[in-house]
């Protein structure tokens, strides 16, 4: 769907402000960064997490009282969707040291190194291994290698861009290990985009201070986990088992998490899979479209090990607030929620209201530059209307083909340019329509810097974790945090099966919860996990 | 946007759609609910393959489901999954030879250039060129030439010569990076200096300290130039 004609007559105020705007870009001149405190009373007018009605306290659970979205909340507070009367739990289908719920990148960087640590691993995900929101990451994987560059100030950018509400200890592990992690990942084999003498090309994303965002391409994530799907399809002591996601945690006698119920999607059969150890990476809740957004995220991220672990004993934290991408497409409808990664404002491209002027600093944090476009679309009145009905701002990627040099953008992101060029957009010659969309779940599973969750023998890795990016995550944060806490969890539960000696495996806890949801009088008719989104019969 | 349906063949049977829908979504308003077949749904994991035909056309025509939206009497089937063998090996045995492509898929021989995987690429990827390059062991040029693949199946499910030609890119891919392209010093430098705890004073300091003092030292950040 092409740009219809009162939209390209829009489009030429972009054009008529360019040149100047580029020349002042040129000079380093820039639309001012807001402070923190102008940032926040921003957010607080603006962005959906400070809407009214939009969440509740949890009724039940180990966070009983915490305020989360309702979507969540309503699968929080729900039962579970396993008939418990159909599983044998005295037929053990797989015994493993170590099993890895969710086969993204935190689950498969987890079980290359449990297994280097000597653990028999098991994969179980709910769809392909590789589904994932890190297949679909684009920008980049933050790491403070330069000589400019260091992990505190890695560490400060981060905890900054969380409003200070980070758990500094995760802060500093995640800082520290990215070094490490971008070097594992080189000798993996990922095609890391260097100079020819091999040093990394690397660019700014929002909140940073310095040059930190490594990438490949625009798939820097497809990028990461089709390598790291590869080692793991090497080591054929490692088992994947596709399309079977796992519906309840099972425990021992103690409260130890000692394996899980997977469920087959195609037979559906049960299969009990005991482990020792067991380590939750299914993601984020994308698909629970918080407040009807549409959203960047993969199909699977229906929040599955929340629910789960919840279940088990585990607390949860930092879920009140939910990343909302500033660049997600708003047109052509059919492309709608889709990420547009922020290396393109990284690359220089700004933001632009219907009069064809700049409203906001293009590299604010997530959540500030979000809050500023929807003021813009809203009170300001100056966004641009859809041939739907919706509302968006510009996003100039043309002005990269002046700063950069022509060809600049289908060759940084071929992805995008193909994407758009499918629906008779050229992104390097038109602006892209842009809304924020629903992108990452900044909380989760409360973890320490082991990986450990509450639950003994339970840890969890990847955006199903919480505590790390506080209340605001940065851009090439999620691929860093996927690989080193994946890598952590998988070292930590590979040890602990060492010694682990779980007792007999029961469903104890979930009958637990669904006494604790019948004494609080909620939950009635709602089950879960979800596992996938509904849009049967739906105009999606 | 138009209101107009548009009538489709799903596996041959018929559905009235709206004509602004990807494949996908119209798959999904005609009541299909997804298990295979749908992955990221942005035209980045290779889930969504379809093949499908229109009604004055000989041509087998490519589409992600996700990313295309439907043509009036479409004729359509996804290939959610296609058999495919992959090599097993330790990357950090092989090496970067003109003969590792050949000795780990010696099925490439296999090429008669016939172009099918070309011509059913749904991103438009130079396949058969890239197969032509591995089978030369210019492993660069397969390494660059399939960056873009999302490895949906379909050039393997067309070949005649039995290639999994998207296994082959990845193989290059990883083996240009790993050993035809430089180390990154300054990564190496930098891991040595975390091992060694250069920075774990600095950040222990920042673990304790207060949020003031943390606000005020974020406030006062330099940042790197553009």
């Amino acid at each position: 769907m092409p740009y219809e004609p009162y939209m390209k007559e829009l489009i030429k105020k972009v054009e008529t402000t360019r040149s100047a705007r580029i020349q002042a870009a040129k000079e380093g001149k820039h639309f001012p960064r807001l402070s923190e405190a102008d940032g926040m009373k921003l957010m607080k007018e603006f962005h959906p997490d400070y809407k009214e009605g939009t969440k509740r306290q949890l009724a039940v659970g180990p966070s009983q009282g915490k305020v989360v979205p309702n979507e969540l909340a309503d699968i929080l507070e729900a039962k579970s969707s396993l008939n418990s009367g159909t599983v044998d739990l005295s037929r053990i289908d797989y015994d493993v040291d170590v099993l890895v719920i969710g086969g993204g990148g935190a689950g498969s960087a987890a079980a290359l190194v449990a297994q280097e640590h000597g653990a028999r691993v098991l994969i179980a995900t709910k769809l392909r291994h590789g589904d994932a929101n890190t297949m679909m990451a684009e920008g980049g994987i933050q790491a403070a290698d330069k000589p400019n560059d260091s992990p505190p100030i890695h560490f400060l950018d981060a905890i900054g861009g969380g409003h200070f509400s980070n758990d500094p200890q995760l802060v500093k592990t995640l800082t520290h290990d990215a070094p490490s992690v971008i070097q594992w990942l080189e000798h993996l084999g990922v095609m890391f985009d260097k100079d020819p003498d091999g040093t990394m090309r690397t660019l700014h994303g929002g909140g940073t201070a310095r040059k930190r965002m490594h990438s490949a391409g625009d798939m820097t994530g497809a990028e990461i986990m089709r390598t790291l799907r590869d080692e793991v399809r090497n080591r054929t002591d490692i088992q994947v088992i596709e399309f079977a996601p796992a519906l309840e945690l099972l425990t021992d006698h103690e409260g130890r998490c000692a394996g899980a119920i997977l469920f087959n999607f195609e037979t559906e059969k049960y299969t009990v899979a005991r482990a020792k150890t067991t380590i939750l990476a299914t993601g984020g809740l994308g698909r629970l479209h918080i407040q009807g957004f549409p959203t960047t995220n993969h199909y699977g991220a229906t929040a599955d090990g929340l629910v789960l672990a919840y279940r088990a004993g585990a607390s949860l934290c930092f879920l009140e607030a939910t990343q909302f991408h500033p660049t997600g497409v708003i047109f052509p409808e059919q492309n709608i929620g889709l990420l547009i990664t922020e290396k393109v404002r990284g690359a220089g491209a700004q933001l632009l209201n219907a009069d064809g002027e700049q409203f906001v600093y293009p590299l604010e944090t997530r959540d500030v530059e979000s809050s500023a476009i929807i003021r813009e679309c809203t009170v300001r009145n100056k966004g641009i209307r859809t041939p739907t009905g919706r509302f968006g701002v510009w996003l100039d990627s043309p002005m990269i083909e002046v700063l950069k040099g022509p060809g600049t953008v289908a060759r940084d992101f071929p992805a995008k340019y193909r994407q758009f060029a499918r629906h008779g957009i050229d992104i390097s010659k038109e602006p892209m329509l842009i809304y924020p969309t629903l992108h990452y779940q900044n909380g989760g599973i409360t973890i320490n810097s082991q990986a450990e969750t509450e639950v003994p023998n339970l840890y969890a890795a990847g955006e199903v974790a919480g505590g790390i990016h506080g209340i605001n995550r940065l851009m090439g944060n999620s691929l860093l945090d996927i690989t080193v806490f994946g890598r952590i969890g998988g070292k930590s539960a590979a040890e602990k099966a060492k010694q682990a000696q779980p007792g007999e495996i029961t469903l104890q806890h979930v009958q637990k919860f669904h006494e604790e949801l019948k004494n609080a009088g909620v939950g009635d008719g709602r089950i879960s996990p979800i596992l996938l989104p509904d849009y049967v019969g739906k105009i999606g | 946007m138009s209101n107009d349906v548009v009538p489709i063949y799903i596996m041959g049977k018929k559905y009235h759609v709206p004509a602004t829908l990807t494949i996908l979504k119209a798959m999904e308003y005609s009541g299909y609910k997804f298990i295979r077949g749908c992955g990221c749904r942005g035209g980045m994991c290779g889930a969504c393959a379809t093949v499908y035909r229109l009604e004055d056309s000989y041509k087998i025509v490519p589409a992600l489901a996700c990313q295309t939206v439907v043509e009036p009497n479409m004729s359509l089937t996804q290939i959610p999954f296609f058999p495919a063998n992959k090599s097993i090996y330790d990357v950090e045995e092989l090496e970067p030879g003109t003969q590792t492509l050949l000795q780990m898929y010696p099925e490439i021989a296999r090429c008669v250039c016939c172009n099918s995987c070309t011509k059913i690429c749904p991103q438009e990827l130079d396949v058969m060129d890239y197969v032509q390059a591995a089978l030369r062991g210019d492993i660069e040029k397969a390494a660059k030439l399939s960056f873009e693949c999302i490895m949906c199946g379909l050039c393997a499910s067309r070949c005649p010569g039995e290639i999994v030609q998207y296994h082959v890119g990845l193989l290059a891919r990883r083996l240009y990076a790993k050993y035809l392209t430089p180390k990154a010093k300054h990564v190496a430098d930098r891991v040595a200096e975390t091992e060694q705890g250069k920075f774990d004073p600095e950040l222990e300091e920042l673990c304790r300290m207060d949020k003031p003092t943390l606000e005020k030292r974020y406030a006062q950040r330099d940042i790197e130039a553009q």
